[in-house]
């Protein structure tokens, strides 16, 4: 097996980024797609420290943004699962599927 | 050089009646009393002012002319107002005040307890106002502005009691007739100052004078001018409105349609005699339209019944006299007529009054034996009988000579003229007897009739005495008389011819003695006689059939014609309106199919295009996030793959 | 074979086989606790590449902060736990498809490029020099995201609290149809 390298670490980004994706695009339950989105947010924060450890590791600012990706995520969070609470208080449900109102 | 203040001061006199008409029609028309005393004592300023001014006159009998600049239009047109005061203005000065100053005083009896007073106090403040400015005026332009207020006055007052159909009428008669004949005087004006550039009496007799305006389009002038006073003094053929004039209330009669305004054509003859001199042929036409009038008038007056026509037709007859005598340049004999007969005639119609305020009706077959009831009314009413039918020494016996000596030369003239009196005496008398004389023919009026009060006696006393004493100032042995006042051209001194007055009075007491025997002994029995004579008779009674005349010749075609057009009216213009209106609701109905069909069908149609792709490209929106996420991704992956 | 790359691969297992539970896991519950695994691995590759620090904020801010959450809003909104329901919609296979050409398109362009890595090791104090730069060169992104925290954070307050007062026009009281159906299953 060749040397641990840049590649690995950006393909496991992409397959657990693409993991992600399949579970936003079919999860019904709201809190489900969540999760999938925080997945899909971890993959995109593997890269960033990836790239600050392969590419510029004399600057650490891969690993800042990171660090920022991280606050907006769990602010995203905070909101979202506020929302879904919400919806469950008017619908006694969270499937994506039923919220529609947007429709036609 | 003689004093003319008094003359110069005269436009005074027309304006105490205006003031007292527009006091009481903008102040005290509320107040009755207030509204009757302020316009007598308005007219008996007149009065007085009219008779002090007559002394001056006398005096100083010159013309005196007072003019202002009113109209000054360039070289084109240049219209001077004034006034005129001579002998013959004195003359009308003082008939006018004196019986309007009469009729005021009697109308305070007669009209008593009338709803409109005040108004009827303020209608004779206009008419007087307006009478007395006709007078005095200096020009024509003047004179034909009074002339038509003194119209616009009698037709109030024959009106006055417009409730009753015929009166109003009989007031849109008179103003409509006489209308007629002012269409004929403006005409002769506008000839007038076509031919000579003036409207002014010297201006206009100047011209005349001097041969500047002569001919034929004098003459024609002079008719048409003549037709003022057709239609004014009620002289054939426009005689028919005086007769129904008689609806207005009877003091009006005897003021505006004995008196005063019927005489105003006869003034305007006298007035514009130079004119009728020259243009013989129109001298000789007013003197026969005079004398037919005069003739037809007394006949008609023959077999009147009521009491109020008799005297109107005795009116016409006698202004139809008047006329005759200007015409045949008799003016002193028309003049002095003119007074005589103003004050006898409004005595008569007062008297009249006075009969009807008793006994309720005009009738005279419902009257007879009043003497016994109102002694002065009968003394005063045999007075002016006596008058008008020429008897010694009363004043028509004095006038009336004059006009029968103008008549000399003209034989045709002196036999009619003395048919006339004749004829005059007996409808006088026979009006006296039926009236005042013999049994009561109904008890019941008689029972109830009782004499007027005395503030209607004393005119009535008043003007007997001005019937009988008024003739003497023409008295042929009176070296100062009323010729030498009242003139035209020359003062002179009128002579007297006895054998013609011995005739005269002969024809008078002739026709009196003749009613004497039919109405008061009752020896030739008057219904007999008409039974005998069924058309002249019924002839007479129905006036000469001139009102069905007029009505077959001009009303009812006037009629038909309105009928026609009418019609055309009805038929074709609305026809041509109803077809346009038609033609217009079947174009809007067509276009609005074309509207409905093919333009809302274009706009519905986009409108349904529209929504049916919209309903079916709706479906594409899901409303699922997730289906939104699934197309970017797989977006992504076919157009990396195709790329 | 290094123990480095042997404890990648451990890691990189750990993490995609509990992403996979996380999405295709019948018991919503379950999928949380294999987020949290996940995101474990996850941190365990942030401390091969060399950056402790973010490994730490990843254990207290994702393991410790983001699932908790998860798991009480799982838990508030309860009958979600039953896994009679079916959890996935209808675009399983179309979106399995869809991610798996993601995977292919990122893969392939990953392999394609030719990325200038430096071999140059971490240096020393990488810590430090972190926390320099977040106070000095990014410090306006940094306050600006301490300002969206706090925005976060009061703006769930005011969504989940339970206004009786309040109207939503826009929202029907009553139940959906199929979640109707789906409560009385």
């Amino acid at each position: 097996m060749m040397e641990i390298g840049l590649s690995h670490y950006l393909t496991l980004a992409a397959v657990v980024f693409c993991v992600g994706v399949y579970g936003m695009l079919t999860r019904r339950n709201a809190i489900g797609v969540l999760m999938s989105v925080e997945l899909m947010f971890n993959a995109v924060n593997v890269t960033l420290v990836a790239f600050a450890r392969y590419v510029t590791p004399a600057t650490v600012t891969g690993q800042v943004v990171a660090i920022f990706t991280i606050a907006v995520a769990a602010a995203e969070a905070t909101v979202a699962l506020a929302i879904v609470l919400l919806i469950y208080q008017h619908h006694r449900g969270i499937n994506v599927d039923q919220v529609n109102f947007m429709k036609w | 050089m003689a004093d003319t203040t008094m003359q110069s001061h005269a436009w005074l006199i027309p304006v105490f009646p205006l003031v007292s008409m527009a006091a009481i029609m903008l102040f005290t028309h509320r107040r009755r009393a207030l509204s009757a005393g302020l316009s007598i004592a308005a007219v008996s300023l007149s009065f007085l002012y009219a008779w002090a001014m007559a002394f001056a006159v006398w005096g100083n009998p010159e013309a005196q002319r007072f003019s202002l600049e009113w109209l000054d239009l360039g070289a084109s047109m240049h219209l001077p107002m004034g006034i005129l005061v001579d002998g013959l203005t004195a003359m009308m000065l003082i008939v006018v005040t004196t019986v309007a100053l009469m009729v005021h005083i009697y109308s305070l009896g007669y009209m008593h307890g009338d709803t409109r007073y005040s108004r009827y106090y303020a209608y004779l403040s206009l008419f007087t106002m307006a009478m007395l400015t006709l007078v005095l005026a200096d020009n024509f332009v003047l004179m034909f502005v009074a002339w038509e207020l003194v119209g616009l006055a009698s037709y109030l007052l024959i009106g006055f009691w417009f409730e009753k159909q015929s009166a109003s009428d009989a007031g849109k008669k008179a103003f409509i007739t006489t209308r007629l004949g002012d269409l004929g005087f403006i005409i002769g004006m506008l000839m007038l100052y076509a031919g000579c550039g003036s409207l002014t009496f010297e201006g206009v007799f100047g011209a005349v004078k001097s041969g500047a305006l002569g001919g034929a389009m004098l003459t024609t002038a002079a008719i048409f001018l003549f037709g003022g006073a057709i239609g004014k003094s009620a002289q054939f053929p426009l005689h028919v409105w005086l007769p129904d004039a008689m609806e207005g209330p009877t003091p009006v009669s005897a003021l505006i349609h004995a008196a005063t305004m019927v005489v105003a054509g006869v003034y305007l003859v006298a007035r514009s005699l130079t004119i009728f001199i020259s243009a013989e042929t129109a001298g000789m036409f007013v003197a026969w339209i005079g004398i037919i009038t005069s003739l037809m008038a007394a006949s008609i007056g023959l077999v009147q019944n009521d009491i109020k026509r008799v005297l109107a037709y005795s009116t016409v007859s006698q202004l139809g006299y008047m006329i005759m005598a200007l015409g045949l340049q008799g003016f002193t004999a028309g003049t002095f007529h003119l007074m005589t007969h103003a004050f006898f005639k409004s005595l008569l119609f007062l008297g009249a009054g006075s009969v009807i305020h008793a006994v309720h009706t005009n009738d005279i077959r419902e009257m007879g034996g009043l003497h016994s009831k109102m002694k002065t009314t009968s003394v005063t009413f045999l007075i002016a009988a006596l008058a008008i039918a020429g008897i010694f020494p009363l004043s028509g016996f004095w006038s009336k000579d004059e006009i029968v000596a103008a008549t000399l030369g003209h034989p045709a003239f002196t036999v009619l003229s003395l048919i006339v009196a004749f004829m005059t005496a007996f409808y006088m008398f026979r009006l006296y007897f039926l009236t005042f004389t013999g049994t009561p023919r109904d008890q019941h009026k008689f029972d109830h009739a009782h004499e007027s009060p005395k503030v209607m006696t004393y005119p009535l006393i008043f003007l007997a005495f001005l019937s009988v004493v008024s003739g003497w100032i023409g008295l042929p042995w009176l070296h100062h008389g009323f010729s030498a006042v009242v003139f035209h051209e020359e003062p002179h001194h009128a002579e007297f011819h006895y054998g013609l007055a011995a005739i005269s009075l002969l024809v008078g007491l002739s026709g009196m003695a003749l009613a004497y025997l039919m109405y008061y002994r009752r020896r030739i029995n008057p219904d007999r006689l008409a039974a005998s004579l069924p058309g002249i008779y019924n002839t007479l009674l129905n006036k000469y059939y001139v009102d069905d005349a007029y009505t077959l010749l001009f009303i009812q075609p006037y009629y038909a014609v309105c009928r026609g057009w009418f019609w055309f009216d009805q038929h074709i213009i609305d026809g041509v309106v109803n077809a346009a209106g038609r033609f217009g609701i079947l174009w809007g109905k067509s276009q609005r199919w074309f509207d409905e069909t093919f333009v809302d069908g274009a706009v519905n149609g986009v409108g349904w295009l529209t929504r049916g792709f919209g309903g079916t490209v709706r479906y594409l929106q899901t409303g699922s996030l997730q289906n939104y996420a699934f197309v970017v991704f797989a977006a992504l992956v076919i157009l990396w793959i195709l790329q | 074979m290094s123990a480095l790359s042997l404890a990648f691969y451990a890691l990189a297992f750990l993490t995609i086989a509990a992403s996979i539970f996380v999405v295709t896991s019948k018991n919503i519950f379950h999928s949380a606790i294999y987020l949290i695994l996940a995101l474990f691995g996850v941190a365990g590759l942030y401390v091969l590449l060399q950056a402790p620090f973010l490994a730490a904020a990843q254990v207290l801010i994702y393991v410790g902060a983001v699932s908790m959450l998860m798991i009480f809003a799982i838990m508030l909104t309860a009958r979600i736990a039953d896994t009679s329901i079916r959890q996935t919609n209808e675009q399983t296979v179309t979106g399995l498809v869809v991610s798996l050409g993601l995977l292919a398109i990122i893969v392939y362009s990953l392999w394609q490029t030719p990325f200038p890595i430096s071999d140059a090791p971490m240096p020393e104090g990488a810590g430090r020099t972190l926390g320099r730069l977040l106070l000095t060169k990014f410090v306006l992104p940094f306050e600006i995201v301490s300002v969206l925290l706090l925005g976060a954070l009061i703006g769930a307050v005011v969504i989940a609290k339970k206004d009786p007062q309040r109207r939503e026009p826009t929202m029907p009281k009553t139940p959906l149809p199929g979640a109707t159906q789906e409560a009385s299953r």
